[in-house]
């Protein structure tokens, strides 16, 4: 079994040998994702797991991709995408242009949602989705746009609950056991790697969509990127949250207004 | 394995349940003491959109505060702590709590191994965890672990349990200190406060 003492090691070579700082996230979490990822990689020893994370670049990607959290789904909390299509896409509408960052997309089931919406509110035509993860591998699964068929049942319901009123079948063909998405979704996103911990910001958006992303980072780093999303969201700009995320405790939260009962802040 | 029922005092209780360990909570919460001296948390399987209604149904069956689990939330003594739907809950050496949307463990999130490993960690001989009714075998690999670090493993009696299999399953594969009947827990738990 792997200890504490050992995970430090382990994310300190990270850090030193590939650039990527894992020190700042929650502890329970990560540990319990290098055990995981220890065990389903039948490594025999501490030092041969940690020799192969700090020389292998492929087994790296592996790592990379193994140790970060890439579970997501369509309209996931389907109340949530309801305001967003209620209260939030509908002030956007009213610009000429509309900037959205899907900060964490991981493998980008939120940002075709988003796109889907913005679709149907007849403003996908002017917004630019940028998306964004620490790791290029869901990236490159994120920019085909091809998910598995066996989701579909629960994401169309998800829609459904979330207020659309398409057949959801009508945004992708069957392939095999994938479902692909409208390239006429995709053709509004720009994908790129962005490490939240290190990068800085890289442009002004009116909204912010960063998910289940904040759960794993300790509080200081927590307040560190709320105050990256501050320096990267227009004023009167929005800032949404998954569903057990709060600014609550982020010393300039009170220049924000939550929308609603939803995780989505309004700079004021 | 005889171990005295509350020798080393308790510092958190954690009850994981599956089908069938609701009516066993209900059971349970009205006869708790109100001034339990450790965190109680909970951590039951259900579908992930009903999100209020174990809280609720438990709010109204005591007078401990009872809530569901904030993200980086410190565990206080006396508070009864409900593991989110659609999330894992671990504890972290500073007794706070992380969520995780990890993939489902055992077909279940919040899993009752995840929460039940990383605090046996944390509070080794001073935690005590409860397996309730159910119909698969989440909690037992977490038991085991309780059992590693010194901590006491309690189990209701599967001739007790609406769904045995969980139980059954952790009675075969861990040894328990202690198995008990749903309608002797609330006191179990009550003297653990002595």
């Amino acid at each position: 079994m792997i200890d504490n003492e050992q995970v430090e090691i382990l994310l300190n070579d990270v850090l030193e040998n590939h650039g990527y700082d894992f020190l700042e996230y929650s502890h329970a979490s990560i540990k319990r994702r290098i055990i995981r990822l220890y065990g389903l990689d039948n490594f025999v020893s501490f030092a041969e797991f940690r020799y192969t994370v700090r020389t292998d670049k492929q087994y790296f990607k592996r790592f990379l991709e193994e140790i970060t959290v890439n579970v997501t789904e369509m309209f996931r909390d389907p109340s949530f995408y309801k305001s967003l299509r209620n209260d939030v896409l509908p002030v956007l509408g009213t610009y000429p242009f509309i900037r959205i960052w899907v900060a964490g997309c991981s493998t980008g089931e939120e940002a075709y949602s988003l796109a889907i919406v913005l679709k149907e509110l007849n403003l996908l035509h002017k917004s630019l989705i940028y998306a964004t993860d620490i790791n290029p591998s869901v990236l490159e699964k994120a920019k085909k746009g091809m998910f598995p068929l066996t989701y579909l049942k629960q994401y169309s319901e998800n829609y459904r609950q979330s207020g659309g009123l398409k057949d959801f079948s009508a945004y992708y063909t069957a392939n095999y056991s994938l479902a692909k998405f409208d390239e006429s979704l995709n053709r509004k996103m720009i994908f790129s790697t962005h490490n939240l911990v290190s990068d800085h910001s890289f442009n002004e958006f009116q909204l912010i969509l960063c998910r289940n992303v904040l759960i794993y980072f300790d509080k200081e780093l927590q307040h560190k990127v709320f105050n990256l999303f501050d320096g990267s969201i227009e004023k009167l700009g929005y800032l949404a949250l998954g569903s057990k995320e709060s600014l609550e405790f982020w010393p300039k939260a009170k220049e924000y207004k939550r929308i609603k009962m939803e995780k989505i802040w309004r700079k004021l | 394995m005889a171990k005295t029922i509350g020798s080393a005092s308790c510092e958190a209780l954690i009850i994981g349940g599956s089908a069938g360990s609701l009516d066993v909570l209900l059971e349970i919460f009205p006869a708790l003491r109100t001034d339990i001296c450790f965190p109680i948390v909970i951590v039951v399987h259900r579908k992930a959109n009903n999100e209020s209604l174990l809280t609720d149904l438990l709010k109204s069956r005591t007078l401990l505060a009872v809530g569901e689990a904030e993200e980086k939330e410190f565990l206080t003594p006396g508070k009864v702590f409900i593991a989110p739907a659609d999330y894992h809950m671990l504890i972290e050496e500073d007794r706070s709590i992380s969520l995780d949307y990890s993939e489902k463990v055992n077909y279940s999130r919040p899993s009752i191994d995840v929460t039940f490993q990383s605090a046996a960690e944390v509070f080794k001989e001073k935690l005590v965890c409860i397996l309730l009714s159910g119909s698969n075998s989440d909690g037992v690999e977490g038991l085991k672990s309780v059992n590693n670090f010194g901590g006491t493993v309690v189990i209701q009696n599967p001739d007790t349990a609406v769904m045995p299999y969980m139980p059954q399953q952790a009675v075969l594969n861990v040894m328990p200190h202690v198995i008990l009947d749903s309608r002797n827990m609330a006191d179990y738990i009550n003297k653990l406060n002595d």
